[in-house]
């Protein structure tokens, strides 16, 4: 199970949506994100999510979720049917992040899309010098129980979005329990970011 | 009371509210029905506003005692356990409406009903009526009491698809719709069971072709058949095994006879007994051909069918029920997000298969609680 965003990314995330937005949340959990949205943003919210348990906390706080897959059900969606669709630490935990990413364009206006850094540089040392799968604040599960089965690092992101034209609106990242800054996802800046951020929540668009 | 003019009706002496309707009631099959009777309980208080009412639905074999004791059997309502003051649908704050479905005989128009144009029980000279006939007899009963829009229609199984039909046919009358264990069509193995069913009863020689009323004799053998054979798609495989394993019933080894060696046997054996005691068999043919009928994609897409609904909907399905699996209600869904509806969904898990939406599930009562609560709270109620 992938942990919960901090307060403040989670915060910064809904400080991003206009108020009223229409907003699909894929993986709501307990639909925290959910709640913030509608109670900050005034959001007409909706979720999608795996777990029984996630839905019926969700739907008994009154928030519109539906138990379904990101792998197969953003299918059910029309087009532009959002203006936000919501892939927080959604992405490294479905079977193919590209086919979901390309749903979530589809159906949504913009996708805003955030993931814990696998390039982060307390992840590569745990590699390079434990030689172990590395386990963070981020990442607590080990590998094989782990639901992130795609991870990737920032810049691995960023050539995805290059390789299948999609546009990165805005890019912010983290270090822990800090406020995401925003930066700019090329050159020795995405390469700094890549080894010092923790975190990181990228707007895109068609 | 419909007693002295109802005297084939199983509804006791003043038992149920009953509505005759001034018009004529227009029927799918191109019919229509003169004098059509309603049977119904209210509980709680219809507000100044009158937008607190939530119609419930019953299912195939249940009525309108949802929420009392029933007169006939004396056994708690279908759904005490959810409806009632200060419970999870809370008749403090809402103002809880339930009729008999047409077809049915718990004081509404159905086969055991005296057609007023012979003086004589309609039998199988009652046109076939469908879920759709239903609803629209609910909303005559609505109009009726002065309701122009309800919070909410809930419903299990049946009742679940006169749900999804009210949520169809008047999307403007509907602000919440709870479709629980339930389904958007009959699939060919609900009709299937369905047909053994009816096949049961009619092979009963007291049935007469469905004129019994005035013979004295009622096919209970049949019908008793008819229910012990839909029990069994009530229940999960699961279920049996934990009640009822392989264990005898009252002896210590089998008799080598047919009497009914296992408990299930005699369990099921008891169901259609106690069944026909408060059941017509004409109802049950004309109520299962209902749902048979029922398909609410009516030649398009049920998505289309719901394109100008802006209820907010629920729908639960429960993870042993293979009557209306979870697939049924996922099709739902999926329709519903075609159409941009406003949806939530969840799988319950629950060992007890259909029966579960008449049971003890904690987890199911949470997401039904939490979803009306925020439904009426959004609607100032």
């Amino acid at each position: 199970m992938a942990t919960s965003l901090s307060r403040l990314d989670l915060q910064h995330i809904a400080s991003l949506v206009e108020e009223g937005s229409r907003v699909l949340d894929v993986g709501c959990g307990d639909g925290e994100l959910l709640t913030l949205l509608r109670d900050t943003r005034a959001a007409q919210g909706r979720g999608l999510e795996i777990s029984r348990e996630g839905v019926s906390n969700s739907v008994a706080k009154g928030l519109s979720v539906v138990q379904g897959d990101a792998d197969t059900d953003l299918a059910e969606y029309p087009d532009d049917a959002f203006d936000y669709v919501f892939l927080t630490r959604t992405i490294q935990a479905v079977r193919r992040p590209d086919l979901t990413l390309a749903e979530a364009l589809r159906i949504g206006r913009r996708t805003v899309v955030s993931f814990p850094n696998f390039g982060y540089w307390k992840v590569r040392m745990n590699l390079l010098f434990a030689g172990r799968m590395p386990k963070s604040r981020a990442l607590p599960a080990s590998w094989y129980e782990t639901d992130n089965i795609h991870l990737c690092t920032i810049a691995d992101f960023v050539a995805l979005c290059a390789e299948k034209d999609i546009r990165i609106e805005a890019a912010y990242s983290a270090a822990s329990n800090t406020k995401p800054e925003p930066f700019e996802p090329t050159g020795a800046t995405l390469a700094l970011r890549n080894l010092l951020a923790e975190e990181s929540i990228f707007i895109l668009t068609k | 009371m419909p007693s002295t003019r109802e005297p084939y009706s199983l509804l006791p002496d003043g038992a149920s509210d009953v509505l005759t309707l001034a018009e004529p009631l227009p029927l799918d099959s191109g019919e229509s029905l003169s004098g059509v009777q309603v049977a119904y309980r209210t509980w709680g208080e219809l507000n100044a506003a009158k937008s607190n009412a939530i119609m419930i639905c019953h299912a195939l074999t249940a009525d309108q005692f949802a929420v009392e004791d029933h007169p006939v059997t004396g056994k708690s309502g279908w759904w005490q356990h959810l409806v009632g003051p200060g419970k999870l649908i809370d008749t403090n704050r809402y103002f809880v409406i339930c009729s008999n479905v047409l077809g049915g005989c718990m004081g509404t128009t159905g086969p055991s009903s005296l057609n007023p144009a012979t003086g004589k029980p309609y039998g199988l000279s009652l046109p076939v009526i469908t879920l759709g006939d239903m609803v629209r007899t609910q909303a005559r009963l609505v109009d009726h009491l002065g309701i122009d829009r309800l919070l909410a229609v809930i419903g299990g199984s049946m009742g679940g698809m006169q749900v999804l039909q009210w949520a169809a046919d008047y999307p403007e009358r509907v602000n919440a719709a709870a479709p629980i264990a339930t389904a958007s069509r009959h699939t060919p193995q609900n009709i299937a069971f369905h047909e053994v069913g009816r096949q049961a009863v009619m092979a009963d020689p007291a049935w007469a072709d469905g004129d019994y009323y005035e013979t004295g004799a009622r096919p209970e053998k049949g019908l008793a058949v008819a229910r012990m054979a839909a029990h069994i798609t009530y229940l999960s495989e699961n279920s049996l095994n934990r009640k009822f394993g392989r264990n005898l019933q009252e002896r210590e080894k089998v008799g080598f006879s047919f009497d009914a060696d296992f408990q299930i046997e005699s369990y099921l054996r008891y169901q259609g007994r106690s069944f026909v005691d408060r059941f017509d068999a004409n109802s049950y043919l004309y109520i299962t051909r209902a749902m048979d009928y029922f398909d609410l994609s009516r030649g398009t897409t049920l998505a289309d069918t719901y394109r100008d609904c802006k209820a907010r909907f629920l729908l639960a399905s429960f993870t042993t029920d293979w009557l209306y699996p979870t697939v049924e209600s996922r099709h739902v869904v999926r329709a519903l997000h075609a159409s941009g509806a406003d949806v939530s969904f969840v799988e319950i898990e629950s060992d007890k298969g259909h029966d579960a939406f008449l049971l003890d599930e904690p987890e199911f009562f949470d997401v039904l609680g939490g979803w009306l609560n925020s439904v009426a709270t959004e609607q100032g109620v």
